[in-house]
């Protein structure tokens, strides 16, 4: 299926300007805070509407703001899983499903009974979500969904209010349930984990914009911009410039580059991710940042260094990271401190900006 | 004291009841039905209509009664069509006492209804329209029992402004023994006559009434799932 979309919409302080066509059906939208994600799915859902906007799953026109088309999100057979569920809290998980399918027959009573056994929900059909741990009600949440039987589903920051080991369990079962759903879902979050572990396509958004799109490898290795970059979770820039087809120089870092490949034409801006450096003991090379050892933060499955370039600042900012797991923290406590990290030239991203 | 009991005229009890209810009701459907509209309507509309709907709150119930009286005065449009071709007498009757508590104490309802309404959870019903249930269904079966707490207090409180209507009601419906007369204005009219005895009779049933209120009320909303905060 194609869903194409287009959302327009000014506030004061904020403006949402998306335009999207994808035919992934695994979609992740990440993003910051106030990056206009919810309002995003809101839209597609029709519980907003947007100043301008367009909107067609196929050749079904949902919304097109030129042509007074706007499709009531009732019509529009579009799932949407809130953050909270948003389970009705005086209904029964009985009632709960079937609250979206007309009619009171056989046939409902069906439906609906088929989704209690599918999602293990068997034996609390009577019970309030209130009773349910948070599992379950995600369960019914999706059960309910599912019985109105959505042509596309939404999913709007399912975890983030749970903690780490809960969100992991539910971030799977939630995948397994949707693993025969045959119609686009899309999810939005702020974690990458989550994005990266759930989507095929991934859209960074940012300020109401959408500032990189593509499948989830390329965006993650190849992002568009420093900002999408950070928002993978990419966390050392540095200014740089180009010398010669071979070579640059990383201004902040104070760091002479030379590649093996040929370098783009045009950047002004390098990033590497923090986990990618390679520790030097001994002599100097090109590609080395001097080990000038700011602090250490000790996390429990990996230790982040921070360290200070030789040129600028003092600014928290210019700190390098570098993140070191666990198990070759030990190597490292065995040979002491490197004296350089060096850069691996395969894993440096360009940035025209 | 017996005595006093025995030879009381309780028609004014009965009165202030039966008023009381009927007034409630009306407000019950009217109150809720107006507060689950103006939810629905655009920031200007809404503080508009609002005020509105408020002002027999704010305005002293004299004022209320003055317009009510000039609405439903026999020599009027409406008091005169309603005289002429239903039959019905609103000013100097019962039905006079139930529109004056009505008007008066359905900005109360209207108020908690709308307090409570706004207490949903939005999501609550935009999950509802993603789901296809019908505006109607959402708010029968999800909006109004999710509210139900507040409404329920705002129920009670209404009943007992309800009975206690002074002002308006002695404009547009007077004091008739037996037939509009309601227990305020008779504590109001005895003490003119000085029987105080009397007086403090009513006094002690209305205080029992309104006891009995309050504490229906707390109970209430201690019952309304949440844990009561305790200092």
């Amino acid at each position: 299926m194609v869903i194409q979309a287009e959302f327009k919409q000014k506030y004061d302080n904020f403006t949402l300007d998306i335009s999207l066509k994808s035919r992934s059906l695994r979609l992740g939208i990440l993003g910051g805070s106030g990056a206009g994600k919810s309002m995003t799915l809101k839209m597609l859902a029709g519980i907003m509407t947007p100043q301008k906007g367009f909107l067609s799953m196929d050749d079904r026109v949902l919304l097109d703001t030129g042509r007074r088309i706007n499709v009531s999100p009732r019509k529009r057979r579009i799932g949407y899983l809130f953050q909270n569920y948003a389970l009705f809290p005086n209904m029964t998980v009985e009632e709960n499903i079937g609250a979206g399918i007309p009619g009171r027959g056989q046939e409902k009573k069906k439906t609906v009974s088929e989704l209690i056994t599918r999602f293990h929900l068997t034996g609390l059909e009577g019970q309030i979500p209130s009773e349910l741990s948070g599992g379950q009600q995600q369960r019914v949440a999706l059960a309910r969904i599912l019985a109105c039987q959505p042509e596309m589903i939404l999913l709007d920051e399912p975890f983030s209010a749970l903690d780490g080991h809960l969100k992991d369990r539910m971030q799977r079962e939630l995948l397994m349930q949707l693993e025969d759903y045959p119609g686009p879902v899309y999810m939005v979050s702020h974690s990458r984990d989550e994005i990266y572990r759930f989507s095929d396509e991934i859209i960074i958004l940012d300020e109401g914009k959408i500032i990189s799109q593509g499948r989830k490898a390329e965006v993650f290795a190849k992002p568009a911009s420093i900002k999408a970059a950070a928002l993978t979770g990419c966390k050392n820039f540095s200014r740089a410039t180009r010398i010669s087809d071979h070579s640059f120089r990383a201004d902040s870092w104070g760091v002479l580059v030379s590649t093996s490949c040929t370098l783009p034409d045009r950047f002004t801006h390098i990033g590497y991710r923090a986990h990618d450096f390679i520790p030097v003991w001994g002599e100097d090379s090109d590609k080395t940042v001097p080990f000038r050892l700011e602090r250490i933060d000790d996390l429990p499955f990996e230790r982040n260094y921070y360290i200070r370039p030789a040129v600028r600042g003092d600014n928290e900012e210019d700190l390098i990271s570098w993140f070191v797991q666990r198990d070759l923290c030990g190597l490292l406590e065995e040979k002491g401190l490197p004296d350089y990290l060096k850069l691996d030239e395969e894993k440096i991203l360009y940035f025209d900006e | 004291m017996i005595e006093l009991l025995k030879g009381l005229d309780w028609s004014p009890l009965i009165i202030s009841l039966k008023t009381g209810i009927v007034a409630t009701v009306l407000c019950f459907i009217f109150g809720t039905m107006a507060a689950g509209w103006i939810m629905g309507r655009r920031t200007g509309v809404r503080a508009v209509i609002d005020s509105i709907l408020t002002l027999p709150m704010v305005l002293p119930p004299t004022a209320s009664g003055f317009f009510l009286l000039l609405l439903f005065s026999r020599r009027r449009p409406v008091g005169m069509t309603l005289y002429d071709h239903f039959d019905i007498k609103i000013v100097q009757s019962w039905a006079g006492c139930v529109i004056a508590a009505f008007v008066i104490s359905f900005p109360l309802m209207y108020r908690n209804a709308r307090a409570a309404f706004e207490q949903v959870d939005i999501n609550l019903i935009y999950a509802g329209r993603t789901l296809g249930m019908s505006d109607m269904k959402i708010f029968f079966q999800v909006v109004f029992p999710a509210a139900r707490p507040g409404i329920a207090s705002g129920t009670v409180l209404t009943f007992a402004r309800a009975i206690g209507e002074y002002g308006a009601t002695s404009m547009l419906a007077g004091n008739i023994p037996g037939k509009t007369g309601t227990i305020s204005q008779r504590i109001a009219m005895v003490i003119q006559n000085g029987d105080y005895i009397t007086a403090g009779l009513w006094v002690g049933v209305v205080m029992v009434i309104a006891f009995l209120i309050m504490l229906i009320m707390n109970i209430i909303s201690g019952r309304s799932g949440r844990q009561q905060i305790k200092w």
